[in-house]
């Protein structure tokens, strides 16, 4: 299949093979160190934690010998809201325009000098990939040395998340139109810093829009459905919400395609059938 | 004018409607919000350049090739190298966190002497004297092998300069970390008669039979086993797990077989036993064997018979059958031990065991099977000099000889020590390792550290160890300094690369090969002149001789692996007059339940400890607050009388310790789980350091880090990490260790324990 579209615009997304992933921690770490994100003395109240990208553990809660677990990293899930025409829960609810949508990109952008910090978005956000910053960063002496001039660090009193690594989109179309290619970037030109550093490979990003693409061809995004995955195998978090992430799942095991959202007794089956249905149209 | 009411609304409406109208609001909204985000301590980093330097990761013995990201000049991300023989671009999260140990607070500046409580600077110089004056003294009194050297591992050039150094001052007494690397090696000795470590080729294996090995715990190549793992599924190749617990390497396996902690081995001779009387082996190669064979063939069916090994372990009799089917059909199975992640030795017969599994199968020394890497040292270097005093002592056996394979141990080390009136070590050097942290017993390890009149620590960072020290001469950390590169760690591969000082050092530190080039020097005489190198690059580039100019040039050589000449046989005598393997301590009537310590990937806890970033991904049911987190089945939790949350006081025959309670169905009943790693005993409180006078600085003094936001720190060192310092309980002073009657290794993986509500 030719690349079709060109010149259109593209449609940032990223695929997490959930029985791949081994719950290492190398997302989380690669994400802090490329986006200057900060620490404290005691990080073990994950609800003030400042983690773009966080794993989170999942288990079938069954008992001994029958229980499984399984990791689900979760980054900001830059949503195209209902319909996917760039409603994203909290886009729709920031005053400030901190955080707005890119309809070139699918990215879910957040400006921190623009944001007050009304914490509007981290309500509305369904999936609690928003941070407030409680306190001004702080670095043990000289550390700061390593901080990069990609991402601008934050100060207290503003929302901070996920960017997709947009510095390193920006790098790539730079490098491009430098090079006299215009918008044409490859796909191992721009990849988030997530990705790139997952030891397991677990993590696949892309353009959604471009067939060629690995993320395309892994859960082959229905355009009628918002680009809901027409892989069985795959599936987004919540789903019904209409909130249409850009980030997929995949796992082989049923109890883990289950825990993306929540279903009534018997919905289940029903789902499952549906989905099934779908494989044969 | 009259204001009534209808003027008073009126006139409120409309300035409400100007004020709204009015872009002056706005404005001042926008510039408070500016202003209050514009507050100049928020560091703004300066841009530049983007430059890449490749270096190799040394923080683990995986060694993974890994790009700086540098802007304009200054060193800001860690990555993956793309394409290297081990990683080929992912990385864990130690390495990627590589930049917090350049600038870690604990790190120790200068070279300081202890003075009472208190650290005192002192030169360069002064330090060396120091030390070449101990040494020096204790030669005179012909003394030489009262001094140790206690060194992560053996690998390397540094690691032989350390090695030559005792040799040269007339001393056996050189220790490296006990490993499952040893166990393997001592187990391959024992079995086929060659000197060499084990290697497991588990990117090509098509059956991986894992007796309690992590490999996402981080065993062996952490980032080199992640990637054989993800490639599984397309290669359609099966992970059998065997343990106690659902670790993260059984969630991942195809098949989770929860033998009861302890009887992993006894599972192994029951398949061994299974496949035998199916006469699913291969019947060719363990012909070889001979009669040893045949003996060992009628004791496991004899006494390991599937049905009798099941009531052991707790698995069914037809499970054990089927994995013995199942390894025999593939074509390349492994069978590998080494529990968590293989930093600790494991008992010999265990391993045996397990081996046995391999020899079964005779998949040795081929893609996808079990290599025999021989030893080889690819290093040359110029004679030794040892004159009468260095031969009197070298001939004496090591403190801590272990009777069994004729090596000294490093806890046999500090167990003589502590079983003698005076320390039989005089002086100890203590580089790139942290036992009194890592070693069962750390509390009496630290007693025998004590214990030792002068110890010298060569390490950058405080640590458990080095806050015991007499005096620190700081090495660089890993990205300042340049060193080779010896793969290890049971890959199958043999890669010698350059690991080179990517940036410049940040504190008053130096290369530890130097360190020891200027101690030698300082010793004089027979010792002066066996270092006969101007500083340690000049040594570096001459003992690697002709692999010198690639390794400087491509940074690193991959070695086609060699098949040894004569084919493999496995004598299976090794267990004959076997009567069990060994158990751990403590009774199981005051002791009802069974302690383990588990590796997680996301802590550290070898000879460095975790960074801050690495602490923070730390979930909440292994760390909360300053609190260790211990795991515990709800069914044994409900026995016990504790809930989740709850604050416990776990107790063994060593001590006792207070924790929190995490119920988790995945863990065997009757088993308690503690993390590793944590329970630093540094950092915790800022320790005074004194400035010296006469040459306190260097170029690269301790002075000169300038902060980002412009400012001078005069760092003056307190080492207080509150990242990881004093946060939790280190298991390894609940466990004591346990001596393997057949290798003289500290075996010990858990212990007999009992909890109650605190």
């Amino acid at each position: 299949m030719t690349q079709d579209n060109h010149g259109k615009a593209h449609k940032f997304g990223m695929v997490i093979d959930l029985d791949k992933c081994t719950g290492c921690g190398s997302c989380m770490v690669a994400c802090m160190s490329e986006n200057n994100v900060p620490f404290k003395e005691d990080e073990t109240n994950k609800k003030d934690s400042l983690t773009w990208m966080t794993v989170f553990k999942l288990s079938n809660e069954k008992n001994f010998p029958e229980t499984d677990i399984c990791y689900m990293p979760r980054p900001c899930m830059h949503c195209g809201g209902k319909g996917d025409h760039g409603h994203s829960p909290c886009v729709s609810v920031c005053p400030a325009t901190a955080t707005d949508y890119g309809y070139d990109t699918g990215i879910v952008s957040q400006i921190y000098t623009r944001c007050f910090g009304c914490r509007y978005c981290m309500g509305a956000c369904p999936y609690h990939a928003r941070y407030f910053n409680w306190w001004d960063p702080k670095w043990p002496d000289g550390m700061e040395e390593y901080l990069s001039p990609d991402v601008s660090p934050r100060m207290r009193g503003v929302v901070e998340k996920c960017s997709f690594c947009y510095h390193r989109y920006q790098e790539a179309r730079d490098r491009a139109y430098y090079e006299e290619r215009r918008d044409t970037i490859e796909e191992g030109e721009y990849q988030t810093a997530c990705t790139q550093a997952c030891p397991a490979g677990a993590i696949t990003f892309g353009d959604l829009h471009n067939p060629e693409h690995e993320v395309y061809k892994l859960v082959k995004p229905d355009p009628h459905q918002c680009g809901k995955p027409r892989n069985p195998k795959a599936f987004r978090l919540l789903e019904r919400l209409q909130t249409n992430p850009k980030v997929y799942y995949i796992s082989e095991r049923e109890w883990v395609r289950k825990a993306g959202d929540n279903y009534r007794k018997g919905e289940w089956g029903q789902q499952k059938k549906s989905d099934g249905d779908k494989g044969h149209k | 004018m009259k204001i009534d009411r209808r003027s008073f609304l009126g006139l409120g409406l409309g300035a409400a409607a100007g004020v709204a109208a009015s872009p002056v609001t706005w404005k001042l909204t926008d510039d408070s919000s500016i202003w209050t985000q514009n507050w100049p301590w928020t560091p703004v980093p300066h841009d530049g350049e983007v430059s890449f330097d490749d270096t190799v990761c040394t923080l683990c013995p995986g060694n993974c090739g890994i790009s700086i990201r540098k802007i304009d000049g200054r060193a800001v991300k860690i990555e993956g190298k793309k394409g290297y023989p081990v990683n080929d671009g992912g990385v864990c999260l130690h390495g990627l966190s590589g930049l917090q140990y350049l600038y870690d607070p604990a790190r120790v500046h200068f070279p300081m002497v202890k003075n009472g409580d208190t650290w005192k600077q002192i030169s360069w110089d002064e330090a060396t004297t120091l030390v070449a004056g101990k040494i020096k003294e204790l030669r005179d009194k012909g003394m030489p092998d009262s001094i140790a050297c206690v060194y992560g591992n053996d690998k390397g050039s540094i690691a032989g300069l350390y090695k030559r150094f005792l040799m040269a001052v007339g001393s056996q007494n050189f220790y490296t970390v006990d490993s499952m690397e040893k166990s393997w090696e001592a187990l391959i000795s024992r079995m086929h008669g060659l000197k060499a470590s084990a290697a497991f080729d588990l990117a090509n294996a098509d059956y991986l039979l894992s007796f309690g090995a992590g490999f996402i715990e981080g065993w062996g190549s952490p980032v080199n086993n992640f990637l054989a793992n993800s490639s599984r599924k397309e290669r359609q190749a099966k992970l059998v797990q065997v343990e106690y617990r659902l670790s993260n390497t059984a969630a991942n396996a195809d098949m989770w077989v929860p033998a009861k902690p302890g009887t992993e081995a006894d599972l192994a001779l029951g398949i061994c036993s299974a496949m035998i009387s199916e006469k699913l082996h291969d019947a060719d190669f363990v012909q070889k064997s001979g009669k040893a064979f045949d003996n060992f063939a009628k004791f496991v069916s004899e006494k390991y018979a599937p049905e009798s090994v099941s009531r052991t372990t707790g698995i069914d009799v037809s499970t054990i059958k089927d994995i013995a089917v199942q390894f025999a059909k593939a074509k390349t199975p492994v069978a590998i031990a080494g529990r968590g992640r293989g930093d600790s030795a494991g008992s010999l017969m265990e391993f045996a065991a397990v081996h046995a599994l391999n020899c079964l199968k005779g998949n040795f020394n081929k893609a996808g099977g079990f290599w025999t890497l021989e030893n080889q040292d690819t290093l040359t270097w110029p004679s030794l000099e040892m004159d009468d005093v260095a031969t009197k002592g070298y001939a004496k056996p090591p403190v801590g000889l272990t009777s069994v394979i004729s090596t000294a141990s490093l806890p046999k080390l500090f167990e003589t020590i502590n079983a003698s009136e005076k320390s039989p070590v005089e002086l100890m050097m203590v580089y790139n390792s942290n036992p009194c942290f890592t070693l069962h017993n750390a509390k009496a390890v630290k007693d025998a550290v004590n214990k030792i009149p002068f110890v010298v620590s060569f390490s950058s960072c405080m640590d458990d160890t080095a806050q015991l020290a007499d005096v620190i001469l700081p090495s660089h950390m890993f990205l300042e300094m340049s060193q080779d590169i010896h793969s290890g760690a049971g890959i199958a591969k043999r890669i010698t690369a350059l690991s080179k000082a990517v940036i410049a050092p940040v504190f008053d530190t130096k290369n530890p090969g130097d360190i020891i080039i200027s101690v030698a020097k300082a010793v004089d005489g027979s010792v002066a002149a066996s270092f006969p190198w101007e500083n340690y690059d000049e040594c570096l580039e001459s003992v690697n001789g002709d692999q010198w100019s690639t390794l400087s040039e491509e940074g690193y050589i991959d070695s086609e692996l060699t098949v040894p000449a004569t084919p493999l046989v496995a004598d299976f005598s090794i267990f004959e007059g076997f009567r069990g393997f060994p158990s751990i301590e403590g009774d199981e009537k005051s002791y009802p339940l069974t302690l383990v310590s588990v590796d997680t990937i996301r802590l550290a806890s070898g000879s460095f400890a975790s960074s801050p970033f690495a602490v923070k991904t730390v979930e909440d049911t292994v760390l909360i607050q300053k609190d260790s987190v211990i795991e515990i089945n709800p069914e044994t939790a409900d026995k016990v009388g504790v809930s989740q949350g709850d604050y416990a006081l776990v107790t063994t025959p060593l001590g006792e310790a207070k924790v929190r309670v995490n119920l988790f169905h995945g863990i065997m009943p009757g088993v308690i789980a503690m993390p590793e790693g944590l329970g630093h005993s540094f950092g915790t409180s800022s320790q005074v350091v004194t400035k010296g006078g006469a040459g306190l600085l260097s170029k690269n003094g301790a002075t000169s880090i300038i902060t980002a936001t412009g400012g001078v720190s005069a760092a003056s060192g307190t080492f207080e990490n509150r990242y990881i310092g004093g946060k939790g309980v280190n298991v390894n002073e609940l466990i004591g260790p346990i001596t393997d009657p057949a290798s003289g290794l500290d075996v010990a993986w858990g212990i007999r324990a009992r909890i109650s509500r605190a």
